[in-house]
């Protein structure tokens, strides 16, 4: 319990001063209202708006636990909206729609993860490959114009709809990451990850099935990076082929990163993921907000910015220089 | 120069919780092989990262022939002329040997670009000078682990090093190999080096120092002429009180009846490249002992038995049930375990906690959807932490923070769990302190009274010889005679592993 504490303490001092940030320049920022029986305000905002990058940073962070890494997750986005988009046109129930893009993100999770293990090609190539050739799927499905979803579909409910005044996303999400947790905590499968990811050949002498829970996880991310993309698409209620989801396998593996799982895999948090990408969302939101007084240019240099001072902060290596530099100036 | 090379006094260096040195005095002279032994945490690493200058020093005085000296770097003490060869080489596998000797120092063309020429030709004189002939063009990874120590070595040398520290050099050569690397050493000595030599080998220790200085539990419990030291009072002084037990027991005495079960069985067993044919059996209650040198096919031979690798012929039975397709899955459904001879690479986990890593093998057996429950791993995981007695603060301390000796014991804890018919034991002792090689090889014993059947593998021979009923020796990837009874002779098996018998059981 402490280990984890310790885990976390950095992600989460990092959020408590950007959250502290936003206290001190926009007390409005913790206000919430309820509008038309629906829950509001920036906290719900950054939930609501980076449900696409929290689905994606719980499977990223299974994916990084075993040593590997996926690329192909923004590309999977844009196949799964696409997917859902086309059968939508081909007047197909919203609940088929819904389930060919999943089971289009599980086949494309199921092919990076036979690359990876059948063909042994490293993660970051294997999944190269899908995220170049996803975005050209997609498009050939949207036949290169964004396909546009009725606006009145029951599909739509994915991405605006409201339960009991909380937006949709963040009840997918919600589900995503308890069902998630229970998955690797309550089963085996987290110690596999974790022994795979720590030292895959002592792992195979012990007897763990290294392959079929590698392409397990690819599979659940791939599930994971369509739900996104089912969020996204019924948020705007279009299929954009090109814009879907793109550059987010990088916020995704950012998200993990800050929230101290490290790229060579091993030990894993959901929690410190979910910290991460919550991070990175009130990061965008935070710069928005104040976008008025400043250019639109500024955003990502901020955003890296932030990004640098966390990922520093988490490095034990500076962490002992400080100390070190501190102690002798005493 | 009648100060000596070296001095350290009253070195103390306190880690949170532990004292790792208290007040410890050695001095290194000119011209001698200086051995420093002690069991593990007895204080050796430290007192070696604090003269090359990898640890700072919280109280005492480091002199180098006698002034002062304060290195805060590796660096710096090669500066000073203090070098260390340690026993994973830290040099660049895919560079030439000559760049590894040479890296940093290339000599150079008039417009700055490396002069190849001057550079393999200096490092040619520099390894030569050593008696050390070879093709110094060639990429180092291509080269014996002994060769690539040696060229460490040159390297060091050739930095004008005085001091030189070589920490267990020996423990992953073979007997010719080391019998190389004594040679350079004993050539450096005869130059005027000092050198601090490391090993848990004792053997070794008597064949090559001239003085001996025995560290236990972060003090110096005397410095001695070899000489004038015999074993048992150098082990003893290891031990402290638990002298006695170091004694070499009889153990393995006895034979196997020929109506005992037979747990294994391999006939013609081959794999291109690496070793065999060859035909094994192993029953219930004998632990049957390899030995050769490195290469001869020992970790080989365990490797196809386990299914790590691919037979390329041959038939194998395990528990009488023939076995086609293998891997370590089928092996341990079987009732198979390895304790592999790299443990780190291939045994634990090292960031997982004790408790996982000993819960593994036998998570993995039941697979992933059946989680053994939080209580009773603990349980289970607290039960073999007793019986094997590893020393751990807790079940969640990550594996990688223990002790060598403890490390192989949460391997063995984890195959125990499963209760295996068949235990092979790679190199279960190399590398670990005496009371913990002690602990192994009595409950090797334990095991085999019980009905286990094992496999023992050791470089050490004296060791195989102890533990093990039966004998097979390994030269060139073949079984070349097997020995029981009276001929489990450790000179036996040596004129075997150097094939001076005329082959007259092969």
């Amino acid at each position: 319990m402490s280990s984890t504490l310790r885990q976390l303490i950095w992600p989460l001092a990092a959020l408590a001063l950007l959250l502290g940030f936003n206290a001190a320049f926009h007390p409005s920022f913790f206000h919430f209202q309820i509008h038309d029986g629906r829950l509001s305000g920036s906290i719900i905002d950054v939930l609501n708006q980076g449900a696409p990058v929290l689905l994606l940073a719980l499977g990223m962070t299974l994916v990084i636990g075993t040593g590997g890494i996926d690329l192909s997750v923004g590309a999977i986005m844009a196949v799964a909206g696409a997917v859902a988009a086309a059968a939508l046109r081909e007047h197909a129930p919203v609940a088929l729609a819904i389930a060919a893009a999943l089971g289009a993100g599980a086949a494309a999770g199921v092919w990076n993860g036979s690359l990876v293990t059948l063909a042994g090609i490293p993660p970051i190539i294997a999944t190269l490959i899908l995220m170049v050739a996803g975005r050209g799927v997609a498009q050939l499905i949207t036949h290169g114009e964004t396909l546009l979803i009725k606006s009145d579909s029951a599909f739509n409910v994915i991405g605006r709809g409201v339960i009991l005044g909380v937006p949709v996303p963040i009840l997918i999400f919600l589900a995503a990451a308890l069902g998630l947790s229970i998955l690797v905590r309550l089963t085996a499968l987290g110690l596999f990850i974790e022994a795979i990811g720590g030292n895959e050949q002592a792992s195979r002498y012990a007897g763990v099935r290294v392959g079929p829970i590698r392409l397990a996880v690819y599979l659940l991310m791939g599930v994971l990076a369509a739900a996104a993309g089912l969020i996204d698409a019924a948020d705007i209620a279009a299929a954009d082929a090109n814009n879907s989801g793109l550059y987010l396998e990088l916020d995704a593996i950012l998200a993990v990163v800050i929230g101290g799982t490290a790229l060579t895999g091993g030990r894993f948090t959901l929690l410190g993921s979910i910290i991460g990408a919550i991070i990175i969302q009130t990061l965008s939101t935070t710069i928005l907000s104040f976008g008025r007084n400043m250019p639109v240019e500024l955003n990502l240099v901020i955003k890296a910015a932030v990004v640098l001072v966390v990922c520093l902060l988490q490095s034990s290596e500076l962490r002992r220089l400080l100390t070190r530099t501190w102690r002798r100036s005493q | 120069m009648s100060d000596p090379l070296i001095e350290m006094r009253g070195i103390v260096k306190t880690y949170p919780g532990v004292r790792a040195l208290d007040g410890v005095d050695f001095t290194l002279h000119h011209g001698e092989v200086h051995a420093l032994v002690g069991e593990n945490g007895a204080g050796k690493s430290t007192l070696i990262r604090i003269l090359t200058g990898a640890e700072r020093r919280d109280a005492g005085r480091v002199l180098l022939e006698g002034s002062p000296i304060e290195p805060h770097t590796p660096v710096q003490a090669q500066r000073l002329g203090i070098a260390t060869v340690y026993q994973e080489v830290n040099l660049v596998p895919d560079l030439s040997v000559a760049e590894n000797i040479m890296l940093g120092r290339e000599p150079r063309k008039a417009w700055g670009a490396i002069d190849r020429r001057a550079m393999d030709r200096r490092a040619e004189q520099v390894a030569s000078g050593l008696g050390l002939h070879v093709d110094v063009t060639q990429p180092l990874r291509s080269c014996s682990i002994a060769v690539q120590q040696m060229v460490a070595v040159a390297r060091a040398v050739d930095q004008k090093a005085r001091a030189l520290v070589l920490d267990e050099p020996t423990s992953s050569l073979d007997a010719g190999e080391t019998e190389q690397l004594f040679a350079l050493v004993r050539r450096l000595r005869g130059q005027g080096l000092g050198i601090v030599f490391i090993t848990h080998f004792l053997e070794q220790v008597y064949e090559i120092s001239d003085r001996i200085t025995i560290l236990r539990g972060g003090r110096c419990v005397g410095t001695h002429v070899a000489d004038d030291l015999p074993r048992l009072a150098l082990v003893s002084l290891m031990l402290g009180k638990a002298a006695e037990a170091a004694a070499t027991r009889e153990r393995g005495a006895g034979e196997v009846a020929p109506t005992a079960p037979r747990r294994l069985e391999a006939r013609g067993l081959w794999r291109r490249g690496a070793v065999g044919p060859l035909d094994l059996t192993l029953r219930a209650g004998e632990v049957l002992g390899f030995a050769g040198l490195l290469g001869s096919g020992r970790s080989e031979t365990v490797r196809l038995l386990f299914g790590v690798d691919v037979r390329s012929g041959g038939s194998l039975v395990i528990n009488n049930r023939p076995i086609a397709r293998h891997s370590p899955r089928r092996a341990i459904a079987a009732g198979m375990a390895l304790a592999p001879e790299d443990r780190r690479a291939a045994g634990l986990v090292p960031e997982l906690s004790v408790r996982e890593n000993i819960m593994l093998a036998f998570q993995g057996a039941r697979g992933w959807a059946r989680r053994l429950g939080g209580r009773e791993q603990n349980a289970l995981a607290a039960k073999f932490v007793q019986a094997l007695s590893i020393s751990t603060p807790d079940l969640e301390k990550p594996v990688g923070q223990l002790s060598g000796g403890n490390q192989q014991k949460v391997i063995l804890a984890r195959w125990l769990l499963m209760e295996p018919g068949i235990l092979l034991l790679d190199e279960p002792t190399r590398g670990i302190d005496i009371g913990a090689k002690q602990q192994i090889e009595s409950l090797v014993d334990d095991l085999r009274a019980k009905g286990m059947a094992i496999i023992f593998i050791s470089g050490e021979l004296e060791e195989v010889v102890r533990v093990s009923q039966r004998i097979v020796v390994l030269r060139d990837r073949r079984a070349v005679a097997e020995l029981t009874g009276a001929d489990r002779h450790v000179h036996t098996v040596m004129q075997h592993i150097a094939g001076e018998t005329g082959g007259k059981h092969v």
